[in-house]
């Protein structure tokens, strides 16, 4: 029940987000078609607005996005003539989605291991060791870890390719860099996590039955320790794509993170506009849906 | 029991005794004294922080002469030398323009610390002023303005920084430039990234504050200050916040390297500072703009993204310090 209500919530907050985006782009200054290559003249241009419908008012242009909007259809690309926003959305949100839940699993793959073993050893040195790399790794963003990467596999190796999008190998080098930093995050969390759960009475009580220390803390303490992961995985997500906007430019990948910035700078508003609801509403769905595993995991939890 | 034991014994029996004497900060402070990596880190941010501040003092000052020429090199000054690797003249190398990057290091990094500081002490007003007003009335108002919490989280907060610059830049810079001094206009920008990166990063010190007073709210102390008619604002200032300060100190501590580095992001992507200025971020792109399978021009990338990180470690290392001190969670 809970979780149907969060569901129709979803539909006002998409809406109210879209209209904030559709008010915020048309306020900025200067618009589409300043930059274009050969000065349209007066009577060019303004059949241009017209056809764009920039010369309505803000709302009949809101109303007629949201018409498109209801049958799917995010409109022109005011930039890329002949492309329309989804034509961009279907050919780069595979590639956007692939590097993201690759990162986010890379980053899950590392940290979990690396934050639970710190725990487990904790004040001995293999904590030591393994705490100052996951903080080494919280401290090296995309940027300075991409390029180091590219200058040495890429360049002086020759393992991978230097950028660019296509074949298996490219997404390695763009994984590590994007995923580094939140591996290095996810383990602190992690850690703090197992060390709370450890010192809980129900594993004591696990351990005084007898269980021996694996089961102890794979079944037992694992599933509570890892709960302030899962609920950064929200943030995380929203953080993933902040990054992944550098990681693409670092990395020339033709994702949709390079097209949302290229739009701001361009003032493409349906492109801008269009890309800021896709990111919104599917933050908004991942949210929803990490809710509903911190339920399945911890199930002490209860939603209203 | 040897008499080397019991003398110990006493000695920690006494040691407990003088602790319970110590106020919670106090007791934070010696803890925090008491973290190597946090005091070593601490140093390293003093050194690097003195040198920022002095280095522009030498380098233009009759001191310049006390200092070895690399050390005095100006940030815009062009050589007929580019991309020469480190050498004696140029200790880091030069950049494509021929410009010392030892110099643009020392500037980018006071630029980066200035954007940490400054976006850290808005997100600071926002958070705080949220996170007590929420959590202090409660109720439907706490309920909406967490709420909004919730949302702004999980939305793309580059975009907002994007739009705001977008929007009032223009504005911004013509008000600049009118009421104080056409300088002050070229600097628009970059006061307008301070506040939009502090406005987006407000959002985990607002829940931390709200949590801290929603529980400090209905202790008897708190109670009876009320009863003794006290109002919402004296004591929000007299109670509550002089509790949660310490919480405080230990999330600003964290904030100000994740906006040094959103700053780099919003900078590589050329949407943050822009050239004559240079933050380090700006630097690494730079660098990386020059990336080429021919020749490699290694210095340029890596010593600003080493200093970075560098930077970005000392600081999470004291502010993991200060949070081992104060928050009580952490505590054994």
């Amino acid at each position: 029940m809970y979780f149907l209500r969060r569901l129709l919530f979803l539909v006002p907050l998409a809406l109210i987000i879209s209209f904030l985006a559709f008010a915020f782009v048309r306020l900025m200054p200067g618009g589409p078609f300043d930059r274009e290559r050969a000065a349209p003249s007066p009577e060019v241009r303004k059949a241009m607005e017209a056809k764009y419908l920039l010369d309505k008012p803000l709302l009949v242009q809101y109303w007629h996005y949201l018409e498109g909007l209801l049958k799917g259809d995010l409109g022109p690309s005011m930039k890329y003539r002949n492309h329309t926003v989804n034509d961009i959305v279907l050919q780069g949100l595979p590639i956007s989605l692939t590097l993201g839940l690759s990162a986010f699993l890379f980053a899950l793959g590392v940290g979990i291991p690396l934050g639970f073993f710190t725990a487990v050893y904790k004040g001995r040195w293999p904590d030591y060791t393994g705490s100052f790399v996951a903080l080494l790794f919280f401290c090296v963003p995309a940027l300075v870890i991409g390029p180091v990467l590219i200058m040495f596999f890429a360049i002086k190796l020759g393992w991978f390719p230097v950028a660019l999008w296509g074949s298996p190998l490219h997404v390695i080098l763009p994984t590590v860099t994007l995923g580094i930093y939140f591996s290095g995050r996810i383990a602190r969390l992690m850690r703090e996590g197992m060390m709370t759960t450890l010192n809980a009475e129900f594993v004591t009580t696990a351990r005084a039955k007898g269980l021996n220390e694996t089961a102890v803390l794979l079944k037992h303490a694992f599933r509570l320790g890892v709960l302030p992961v899962v609920s950064y995985s929200g943030p995380l997500l929203a953080d993933l794509l902040t990054g992944s906007f550098v990681v693409e430019s670092i990395f020339q990948i033709p994702g949709i993170g390079v097209f949302l910035v290229n739009s701001l700078f361009s003032r493409d508003h349906t492109m801008t506009v269009g890309l800021v609801l896709l990111y919104a509403v599917l933050l908004l769905v991942l949210n929803l849906i990490v809710d509903l595993v911190y339920t399945i995991i911890d199930p002490r939890i209860r939603y209203e | 029991m040897s008499d080397a034991a019991v003398s110990v014994n006493a000695l920690s029996l006494a040691a407990a005794d003088t602790r319970e004497h110590l106020s919670p900060n106090q007791q934070a402070w010696r803890g925090f004294r008491r973290n190597r990596p946090a005091i070593v880190s601490s140093a390293l941010l003093g050194v690097l922080v003195l040198l920022v501040v002095l280095w522009p003092l030498w380098r233009t000052s009759t001191l310049s002469d006390l200092v070895p020429r690399a050390l005095t090199f100006s940030p815009t000054e062009l050589t007929d030398e580019p991309f020469s690797a480190p050498n004696p003249t140029h200790w880091l190398g030069t950049d494509a323009n021929g410009r010392d990057i030892l110099s643009r290091m020392f500037y980018g990094a006071r630029i980066s610390l200035v954007v940490g500081l400054v976006g850290a002490g808005v997100s600071l007003v926002i958070g705080v002023l949220w996170g007590a007003v929420a959590g202090y009335v409660g109720g439907r108002v706490d309920n909406v303005m967490m709420r909004i919490v919730d949302i702004l989280y999980c939305l793309p907060s580059i975009i907002f920084v994007v739009l705001l610059m977008a929007l009032v830049e223009n504005q911004f810079r013509a008000w600049l430039s009118g009421t104080f001094s056409p300088q002050l206009g070229g600097l628009a920008r970059m006061l307008l990234l301070f506040i939009g990166l502090g406005a987006v990063s407000w959002l985990t010190m607002a829940r931390i504050v709200r949590g801290q007073v929603l529980s400090l709210r209905t202790r008897q102390f708190v109670h009876a200050s009320r009863s003794l008619g006290a109002g919402t604002a004296r004591i929000l200032r007299r109670h509550i916040l002089p509790n949660v300060y310490g919480i405080i100190i230990v999330y600003v501590t964290l904030t100000i390297p994740s906006i040094i580095l959103y700053e780099s992001f919003l900078s590589f992507l050329g949407l943050g500072i822009r050239p004559p200025q240079a933050s380090l971020g700006w630097l690494i792109s730079e660098g990386a703009l020059q990336i080429n399978p021919i020749r490699i021009y290694w210095w340029m990338i890596l010593y600003p993204a080493g200093l970075l990180g560098l930077t970005l470690l000392a600081l999470n290392f004291v502010g993991d310090g200060l949070r081992d001190a104060w928050d009580p969670r952490t505590k054994e």
